[in-house]
């Protein structure tokens, strides 16, 4: 590999704006702020502070989300004086026993596979980081562009039931509203975008050159 | 201007001392494969069309109803602020808020914000407090869901159809262009050179 006679910013004292992304000359190094970025005023610091304590944090507590958010109805429909929950699986079994394959795999992928994927790169990538293992780090930080990418898409279930419940409220006839899980859902997402955010994705890169100093 | 720049890659932080980027091609990072940054073609006159259409059909479609239900000779019709609403009175207000910002609040100010930086640009001006306003831009800009809310309503139509009439509302087309509007316009934005001219005051 070429990557011995690769320059960092780190080991080169400098350091980029996460934000604006200007490389900035600096005298001291660490994880702590360092100066204001002279650009456009957000702290710089070498790598994001405390980004693995605080992405374990957010995936931790996704994790505890995630199961109310699948226990509980997601949405409770109403007809005709009878009322039924349905939880996010419930749903996906309904749409798969009528016939509609493509809406319970969207569904299914969206709220269910996404969600524990993200969990489940989240915590492979800082248990390698934490080991300082050296294996396939491209590899491992395009695993955590996909996740960064897909986070997003976990929402479509909230958009539905928020149109469901504008449009379905024909009185006795059909109602339609969001049930309890929606919430924690909601917080799930949120989270585990939260989470993707806070991962430094150079701390995969950085036990690469820990070895040649 | 620097003929030459130094950059770090965001994702693995390798320096880069990199020449002029032609038009429409990006740098790449010779590590992680990440892009450091794109040249962007006709970036401002892009970006701004783009962002005039954006907010034209993006008032289209929040003021007409999206979609129309007809069920036993029963009505409804709704747009997405009805949604909104209907979650907030029924206690939801946690998720009426996250709706009202990933669907409706935050994709209007990127609009908003890009027209107030755009704008001046074309007439070699700089905006008032540009700094502070490209700092808002990219920290709402992850959390504008437009494309997302789009397949939501897809699959709520395919739900509904299930059990009743469907009509689609004038809106429904215009979030449907806006949809690629919005994706245009950000593949237009050129970050790294508004950045920079907002970095040489
Ligand atoms: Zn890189």
């Amino acid at each position: 590999m070429i990557v011995t006679e690769l320059k960092t910013a780190k080991n080169s004292s400098m350091a980029a704006c996460r934000r604006c992304h200007l490389l900035c000359r600096i005298s001291e190094s660490g994880d702590r702020k360092i100066i204001d970025c002279p650009r456009c005023g957000a702290e710089i610091h070498q790598r994001i502070p405390g980004s693995i304590q605080r992405t374990w944090a957010l995936v931790i507590a996704a994790l505890i989300f995630y199961i109310p958010a699948n226990l509980l109805p997601i949405s409770i429909t109403s007809a005709l004086g009878s009322s039924e929950g349905d939880t996010i699986m419930s749903g996906v079994i309904y749409f798969i026993q009528s016939g509609s394959w493509y809406i319970a795999l969207v569904i299914f992928v969206a709220s269910i596979f996404v969600p524990v994927l993200k969990i489940l790169i989240l915590f492979f990538l800082l248990v390698s980081v934490q080991l300082k293992i050296r294996w396939r780090p491209l590899e491992r930080t395009r695993l955590y562009r996909i996740i960064e990418a897909i986070g997003r898409w976990s929402m479509v279930d909230i958009f539905v039931i928020t149109i469901m419940a504008a449009l379905i409220k024909l009185g006795g006839l059909a109602d339609f509203e969001a049930g309890p899980a929606a919430a924690y859902f909601a917080a799930v997402v949120v989270l585990t975008i939260l989470a993707a955010m806070s991962f430094d994705p150079r701390l995969i890169w950085d036990s690469m050159e820990d070895q040649h100093e | 201007m620097h003929n030459e720049l130094l950059i770090a890659c965001h994702e693995c932080d390798v320096l880069h001392r990199i020449g002029r980027v032609p038009e429409g091609d990006s740098a790449i990072c010779r590590r992680c494969g990440a892009v450091l940054f794109s040249h962007k073609k006709d970036s401002l006159d892009r970006s701004l069309a783009l962002t005039l259409a954006g907010l034209l059909l993006f008032i289209i479609a929040n003021a007409y109803p999206l979609l129309e239900i007809k069920l036993e000779g029963l009505y409804q019709a709704t747009n997405l602020f009805g949604g909104v609403k209907v979650l907030y009175s029924g206690g939801y207000w946690e998720i009426a808020l996250l709706v009202l910002c990933t669907a409706i609040l935050f994709p209007f100010l990127e609009l908003l914000i890009k027209l107030y930086i755009l704008l001046p640009m074309k007439l070699n001006r700089r905006p008032w407090k540009m700094i502070s306003l490209l700092n808002f831009l990219e920290t709402i800009k992850p959390w504008g869901m437009m494309e997302v809310f789009m397949l939501g309503i897809l699959v709520s139509v395919v739900k509904l159809l299930k059990m009743m009439t469907v009509i689609p509302g004038h809106s429904l087309y215009a979030f449907f262009v806006l949809i690629f509007v919005m994706a245009a316009g950000t593949a237009s934005f050129d970050t790294h050179e508004i950045w920079e001219k907002a970095g040489d005051s």
